[in-house]
């Protein structure tokens, strides 16, 4: 409300969203391509609106009109990824950016106008900026206001100061960007935004309301609102160089505390914490040791400094083992400490557990298992959430220790969540039958019923099953088993006999996809030595999936 | 100075109690099994700092897995935290249905040489270690894990051969039911389980219990009376027939 509108410098990348698909997914955006948003497009290229090819067309339209059109799926998020590295080349020459959307940013006018010597100067140099950092191509428009600037953008004009609403009032009333009141105001006989803006305001709240009202004082060049400049993300990071290379563990842990500290006093300045911290440490021959860690609670400094001589300890002392379970032993001193905070979030977010979760025991636990994490690995110790699956294989899951317990398969958990006692006694109480939460999940026809087995091999045995006379025991592909199985013989084992047997269970799983598609039979078999075991059938070859030890 | 000496004697003569009183945290000492083991084990439970063995069965694959679920199953429901070392093969599902919280349950599936240390910190900070025993452990090995076991109030539970064990659990026999020739499916199993140890323990125990149960498999819940009515009449069907 006070004074004239900002000069504003408006950015603004032509097609954005297909720049986007081609810096994200490498469609090339010099060929006919449309992206599509609920069937109509929303943006295409130079070369498919040469096509005849137009915003809110049809795809069948679009593609009757440009047959060799390529069709990309909108995706906000791609757009708004992609022009993150060319708001950040603008900072480069200019401070203060609001990202107006994707594809389009603004800045006040004055700073880079006097800097780099006048208005076209500084639009010049912001446009080289650009195409060089990251080969896009940008169109300035420079005004009052940013309602102005982006519509001087699309010309690539340059507005001279105060002549904003002479140059408003030539575009026509669609360029407000509002359909509803756009074709209202044509059929009022108003068709440009210099006849809109000679309506008496006060008419205008009243008969449009307020977002009208709004819409008018744009109209007449009256764009009061200043920028949303966006804080750059600060870096976080927390680096130690050393002269003297760190080559005991005890001293990289004591240098790793003093950063640790450093790193926690970044962090609790911006109110922040994280829950993922990669630590770097390079050594005085370029070797890098880079690992990222996870943590459910905050990481304090005691924790922080905890990881990284765990790290530093598994591979300052570890052997020259085995290559890929641990990195090598590095050849000289540590020079260099990083320490990367990942998965920042507000300090007020986070909180413990109310009933006694997160208690003294959790804790304990969880320095216990992340030391053992130090030594083996993060992967080597895991945990595991059921979900959905016909085999006892697909329904177990196994996250790394600390990662978010989610399940591979949507599926009710093989079994109601409050469990009768415990299985051990010869009669409990009813089974629960399964609630509400329950019924919402898919049903997986065809699991193994319960109980589950107690063995699960992670790689299924090999196995023959022959019958009474000797002859190997067959499945049709109409499921008709050639003969009672007699005898199993797993590997090279002796052969056991059969006393118990129930299937062939059929499951035909992911046939649409041949990668991973599965076609088996399965069998539950007793065998004489009182041992139960889960038999599988493919393509004519016997598998031992699990035992029911 | 002086005042910070009186302060400390202070807290230690409030952690110093005679011999006599009731231990204090003694309702902590000896996790939960569920009533049916409670009869092999010395003190009804896992004592903390005991290590309790359970040999592989004498038929192979006959319930030692199932043993050592069952021995887990009432200490995680009542919070503790256990880990399962060196057993690539743990059927998380037989563990949920056994009743043990997957979220308290940590895994070490392939410990590798480093197999002692693991155990070591995991004794550190976690109630019950389940730990598969490697081909070769030596003497001192073993005895070290015990002390550190004894010493920090965790349950060591070596599944395999290991000598030493205040309490060494085996599965005898185990027998399905539920599976005839070409119809049924595994219902439930009996399993006779043989404890030995020492001390209290020393004179040998065998009892039978059914392992898993039946009482997952029984998919339709009926009223005790009417299902006993129903097998009664199945039975006389089969008789007349």
């Amino acid at each position: 409300m006070t004074g004239a509108p900002v000069r504003t410098l408006l950015l603004w990348c032509p097609d954005w969203p297909v720049v986007a698909a081609e810096i994200v997914d490498g469609v090339p955006a010099t060929d006919a391509v449309a992206v599509l948003h609920a069937n109509r497009v929303v943006a295409c290229s130079e070369r498919a609106r040469a096509e005849g090819v137009r915003r809110g067309l049809r795809r069948r339209e679009a593609q009757g009109r440009c047959p060799q059109l390529t069709v990309v799926d909108h995706d906000p998020a791609r757009d708004a990824r992609a022009f993150e590295p060319v708001v950040a080349a603008v900072e480069e020459v200019a401070a203060g950016v609001e990202v107006v959307r994707p594809g389009a940013c603004a800045l006040a006018a004055r700073g880079p106008a006097r800097y780099l010597g006048g208005e076209e100067s500084a639009a010049e140099r912001i446009i080289e900026q650009v195409a060089q950092a990251c080969a896009v191509e940008s169109q300035v428009g420079i005004a009052d206001g940013v309602f102005a600037a982006g519509l001087a953008a699309r010309t690539g004009r340059v507005v001279p100061p105060g002549g904003t609403p002479e140059f408003l009032a030539g575009l026509p009333v669609e360029a407000l960007g509002r359909p509803a009141l756009t074709d209202l105001l044509r059929r009022l006989g108003v068709r440009t935004l210099g006849d809109f803006a000679a309506l008496p305001a006060g008419d205008v709240l009243a008969r449009f309301g307020f977002d009208g009202a709004l819409a008018h004082r744009l109209a007449a060049g009256r764009d009061h609102r200043p920028l949303a400049v966006r804080q750059p993300p600060v870096d976080l990071a927390v680096t130690a160089d050393h002269d003297e290379p760190l080559d005991r563990v005890d001293a990289a842990a004591f240098a790793a505390r003093a950063l640790a500290e450093r790193l926690h006093e970044r962090l609790a300045a911006y109110g922040l914490a994280c829950t993922r911290l990669g630590i770097e440490a390079v050594t005085a021959h370029g070797q890098e040791l880079h690992r990222v860690w996870r943590h459910d609670g905050l990481l304090t400094v005691t924790a922080i400094a905890d990881r990284v001589r765990w790290q530093l300890d598994g591979w300052l002392s570890g052997s020259n083992g085995r290559s890929g379970v641990r990195p090598a032993r590095p050849t000289a001193g540590i020079v260099r400490l990083r320490l990367v905070p990942d998965g920042v979030l507000t300090r007020a977010g986070l909180q413990a557990g109310l009933w006694g979760e997160a208690g003294e025991e959790r804790e304990r636990a969880h320095r216990a298992l992340s030391r053992v994490q130090g030594i083996l690995g993060p992967e080597a110790v895991v945990t595991a959430v059921l979900g959905g699956g016909r085999s006892p294989a697909d329904q177990a899951h196994l996250v790394p220790w600390g990662d978010e317990r989610l399940p591979a398969r949507p599926g009710p958990p093989p079994l109601p969540a409050t469990a009768p006692s415990n299985g051990l006694a010869p009669s409990g109480g009813a089974v629960p039958s399964g609630g509400a939460a329950r019924s919402a999940s898919p049903p997986w026809p065809g699991r193994i019923p319960p109980p589950a087995p107690a063995v699960v091999l992670p790689e299924p045995l090999p196995a023959t099953v022959h019958d009474a006379a000797g002859e190997p025991v067959t499945v049709s592909a109409r499921l008709q088993v050639s003969a009672a199985p007699a005898r199993l013989a797993v590997g090279t084992a002796r052969p056991a006999e059969i006393v118990g047997w129930a299937g062939p269970w059929p499951v035909d799983e992911r046939w649409w996809a041949p990668a991973e598609a599965r076609r088996r039979a399965r069998f539950q078999v007793c065998l004489a030595d009182g041992a139960a075991l889960l038999l599988a059938v493919e393509a004519g070859r016997w598998l031992v999936e699990a035992i029911y030890d | 100075m002086a005042g910070r000496m009186v302060l400390g004697s202070a807290a230690l003569a409030a952690l110093v109690r005679p011999a006599s009183a009731p231990d204090p945290a003694g309702g902590h000492r000896v996790l939960p099994v569920a009533p049916e083991l409670t009869g092999l084990l010395p003190n009804r439970g896992l004592r903390r700092g005991s290590t309790i063995a359970v040999a592989t069965g004498q038929p192979r694959r006959s319930g030692g897995t199932s043993l050592v679920l069952a021995l887990l199953a009432e200490a995680s429901r009542a919070g503790s935290w256990c880990a399962v070392v060196g057993v690539p093969t743990f059927g998380a599902g037989a563990a949920a249905e056994a009743g043990i919280a997957l979220d308290r349950l940590a895994l070490v599936p392939n410990p590798g040489p480093e197999w002692p240390t693991v155990v070591a910190a995991l004794i550190d900070g976690v109630d019950v270690v389940v730990t598969a025993v490697p081909a070769v452990v030596s003497a001192s090995v073993a005895t070290r894990l015990a002390a550190r076991a004894r010493q920090r109030g965790s349950v060591l539970v070596p599944y395999g051969r290991w000598d030493g064990a205040d309490v060494t659990l085996q599965v005898v026999r185990g027998v399905w039911e539920g599976l005839g020739p070409g119809r049924g499916r595994l219902r439930r199993r009996e399993v006779t389980v043989s404890a030995r140890g020492r001390g209290a323990a020393a004179r040998p125990k065998e009892i039978k219990v059914w392992l898993p149960g039946n009482t997952l498999t029984r998919v339709i819940p009926r009223p005790a009376r009417l299902a006993a009515a129903s097998r009664r009449g199945a039975l006389t069907l089969v008789g007349s027939a």
